[in-house]
């Protein structure tokens, strides 16, 4: 039994040491990072890679696990990063006080978010929009007739999401040094929903790799259009395509169509295929 | 198992050339984990009224749905010894099939009239069937579907299916929650029907099925377990009483 | 009184842009049970349609004529993109509605960073014809008269629409769709031609919304539609999606509670109020979301 839990665990170990490992390493990889693996600016974009990683598994708790689709999340992030810049700038609040603070305001905000939302899920639930996710995750009949309190576990669900959403938001500060508006928008959570959606809705390493991939992607596919691959074409679609987000975007619809199960889905069908044979 | 052939010869009444409309061929229906249909198979005659019988929620409503694509199946089905299992229902319902569903499924927001020229866009409610078999529709033309009660709305539906050429009806427990003397009117149109359009009658009303009803086709447990007369299975209390239960009405008038 | 007047002629000129780019997204959720988060691009590509026409017409015709012209280019736009949209994209995920609207999501991600790469993220200048950009004094109220406008195209639209819905046998189909797809179906009917035309139509009208926005706000971006779309969303929901009627007296409602609070609260309260407003109807109306079909 013991051994079966640190099994499990032992993947995330692995992670952990290595990230807790890069700040020392000085080699380059050129094209993938810019600059030494151990420099400023590869560990700024690995930070904020992994915290959005850490934001898109909050939104997973909510989504991928739950099947409740919000399209809200960005106020818990935002809450959590804005929360905390305006305790530690406008009130001088100590970085500890700072953090409890915004995290004890999102916590209530999710109370009382979750409590409305809940009330309208509900009865979405039961519309045809709600049947369709019905599809995708347990039926809520079956799951009421197993005894789970349904009301109980969808609000715990928003709560928790929430508040580690609000936790990355809290990090995402620190690690940018500020706040960035752009949490607070309805397209940072449609972002969070393509990210979750493209490593694997429901599964853990499905939205940390999404995540992660998403940002990195949206940060380092502008150095490649300036790189010089897309002379030959024509200007319109240099211009199209020099926008990571057309690319993510493309990329996205063709994983809806081919592997609506992410790119998790996919490796562990692959793996599947492979143990066959 | 009764053999299905010498119910088909029974069946053969006069005026019927004794093949077969409608045949479903190992039927087999599975709705998220659960194997409701299990290789059912039985022909419809191309005369009269064959009930298809069983308890509840044995599948008599899958089985029809099955029939024009409306469930998730595997199996062969024929229409006139062409096969339509392939092809999506809006093909199969206009390859001749009318489908009238349980509870009905006018659309309310829509008058009388407009709920039959989505079938019959040139006359509606001026079809001349629906004036010999439904003449309070007639007289409600501009109603709306959803204020009227069940016994009208189960006309419309009905009258919707009829408005076209068929060769075979399928439906669905007309007389669901309707008083006895509706059960009555419904029993007329269907027999009045039934002369000159072969009928796959799903029913729980057994004076209904003893009154129009020439065969039965029996499910229980994902199969077919009886085929024959449908005089013969209602004269016989105790073949009724092991194959369909206690779930059958008796009462009701038909 | 001069406020009321100025209150009800803006509020209704916005809740006019509200419904023109509702309109389309109701009747698609209705009938076909997609939230198409593409709608938004709908917009920005027929605000852009209008945008490049005018700018493509010799300077000699006048800015009122050149959008009318560009007002036409908008609709056809509109209309095209839905129908590909539909056909190349929707119409494949039948009945797999939350695939369908994803890939809405990674559309309206994909076309709006299309844009911004063609025509950069800042804001355009749009010309407005005179007329428009001027105001009109009645009952001691200065009005824009772009408000006029909207108001009139809003409501020629929402005729438009009542009468196809009503008079004609696609409009039946739609009516009967919206309420049960299925046994439409079951009645021999083909419901993928109605839903390609649904789209194109629904298309045509955001392209319209799109551009009349563009001359609103005075300015194109590729960020425009999608703070529309935020407020078409909410008008379908509180209208009650599926039903144009609904949906009309929704934007209304909305254009109207936004200006009132912008007026005598301050400036931003307006959003804030139709949120409360949606959270109010959603509570005392839980249905909001099950669209016609009970």
């Amino acid at each position: 039994m013991r051994t079966a839990v640190s099994l499990k665990a032992l993947p995330a170990i692995i992670v952990l040491a290595v990230l807790a490992y890069l700040p020392y390493v000085p080699i380059e990889v050129p094209g993938l990072l810019p600059g030494r693996v151990n420099g400023p600016g590869s560990l700024q974009l690995l930070a904020t890679c992994l915290v959005i990683a850490g934001i898109a598994l909050s939104y997973d708790v909510i989504f991928g696990r739950t099947g409740l689709l919000s399209f809200g999340h960005a106020l818990f992030v935002a809450a959590g990063s804005y929360l905390l810049t305006i305790s530690l700038s406008n009130w001088a609040l100590p970085l500890p006080v700072a953090i409890l603070v915004s995290l004890g305001v999102t916590t209530l905000l999710a109370l009382v978010v979750g409590g409305i939302a809940f009330v309208v899920v509900t009865l979405l639930v039961r519309s045809r929009a709600g049947h369709a996710m019905a599809a995708v995750r347990e039926n809520e009949a079956r799951a009421a007739v197993l005894g789970f309190d349904t009301y109980r576990v969808k609000l715990l669900a928003i709560v928790v999401g929430a508040v580690l959403g609000g936790l990355g938001g809290i990090v995402h500060a620190l690690v940018l040094g500020g706040s960035n508006p752009h949490v607070t928008t309805t397209e940072f959570t449609l972002a969070l929903l393509i990210m979750v959606v493209l490593g694997g809705a429901g599964s853990m390493w499905g939205a940390l790799l999404g995540g992660f991939l998403y940002h990195y992607a949206d940060a380092r596919l502008v150095e490649l259009s300036g790189a010089g691959f897309l002379d030959a074409l024509p200007d319109v679609v240099q211009q199209v395509l020099s926008e990571p987000l057309f690319i993510l975007g493309l990329f996205f619809i063709i994983i809806v169509y081919f592997a609506p199960a992410g790119l998790t889905g996919l490796g562990g069908r692959l793996i599947r295929r492979g143990r066959a044979t | 198992m009764t053999d299905m052939t010498t119910a088909l010869d029974r069946a053969a009444a006069p005026g019927g050339d004794g093949g077969s409309v409608l045949s479903v061929e190992d039927l087999h229906v599975r709705y998220g984990g659960s194997h409701v249909l299990q290789g059912v198979s039985f022909t419809v005659p191309a005369s009269g009224v064959t009930a298809l019988l069983g308890r509840n929620g044995v599948g008599k409503t899958t089985t029809l749905k099955a029939i024009i694509g409306l469930a998730p199946r595997t199996g062969r089905i024929l229409l006139q010894d062409k096969e339509i299992q392939d092809e999506p229902t809006t093909r199969i319902i206009r390859g001749g099939i009318g489908y009238v569903p349980e509870d009905r499924e006018v659309f309310g927001g829509l008058t009388v009239d407009e709920n039959l020229r989505l079938v019959d866009p040139d006359r509606g409610v001026e079809a001349p069937i629906v004036g010999r078999l439904f003449p309070d529709l007639v007289a409600r033309a501009k109603q709306r579907a959803g204020t009227l009660s069940g016994g009208q709305q189960q006309m419309v539906s009905l009258a919707r299916v009829l408005l076209k050429d068929t060769s075979v009806l399928l439906i669905d427990e007309p007389t669901k929650g309707l008083a006895p003397k509706l059960v009555t009117e419904v029993a007329d149109v269907l027999s009045e029907v039934a002369r000159t359009t072969p009928i796959l009658l799903v029913e729980q009303n057994l004076p209904l099925v003893r009154r129009i009803a020439d065969t039965v086709v029996v499910l229980d447990a994902g199969q077919v377990v009886h085929c024959g007369g449908a005089a013969e299975l209602v004269a016989d209390p105790e073949l009724t009483r092991e194959l369909l239960g206690v779930s059958m009405r008796r009462e009701g008038a038909a | 009184m001069t406020d009321f007047v100025l209150i009800l002629v803006t509020g209704l000129g916005l809740g006019a842009l509200y419904f023109l780019a509702a309109s389309g997204l109701s009747i698609i959720y209705g009938l076909m049970g997609v939230l198409n988060f593409a709608h938004g691009a709908f917009m920005m590509a027929g605000s852009y349609a209008g945008f490049l026409t005018m700018g493509a017409l010799p300077a000699s015709l006048s800015v009122a004529a050149r959008l009318a012209m560009a007002v036409l280019v908008a609709l056809v736009v509109g209309a095209v993109i839905g129908f590909v949209v539909e056909v190349v994209l929707i119409r494949p995920l039948y009945r797999h509605h939350i695939q369908q609207v994803l890939v809405t999501v990674g559309l309206s991600l994909a076309s709006v960073a299309a844009a911004q790469g063609i025509w950069g993220a800042d804001p355009r200048t749009v010309e407005k014809p005179e007329w428009m950009a001027s105001t009109t004094m009645l009952l001691g109220a200065r009005l824009p008269n772009d408000r006029f406008l909207f108001i009139v195209v809003a409501l020629a639209v929402f005729l438009g629409l009542q009468a196809l819905l009503h008079y004609t046998r696609l409009g039946l189909i739609i009516r009967a769709g919206v309420e049960n797809r299925t046994m439409v179906e079951a009645l021999g009917i083909n419901v993928h031609r109605t839903f390609t035309i649904v789209f194109a139509l629904g298309g045509s009208a955001a392209a319209l919304a799109g551009l009349l926005y563009s001359q609103y706000a005075g300015t194109v971006s590729p960020a425009q539609g999608g703070s529309l779309l935020i407020y078409a969303f909410i008008v379908v929901v509180i209208g009650g999606m599926g039903s144009l009627v609904g949906t009309a007296v929704a934007a209304v409602a909305v254009g109207l509670v936004q200006q009132l609070a912008n007026f005598y609260a301050a400036s931003g309260v307006g959003d804030l109020s139709v949120v409360l407003l949606l959270a109010l109807v959603l509570l005392l109306r839980p249905t909001s979301m099950k669209g016609a079909h009970a």
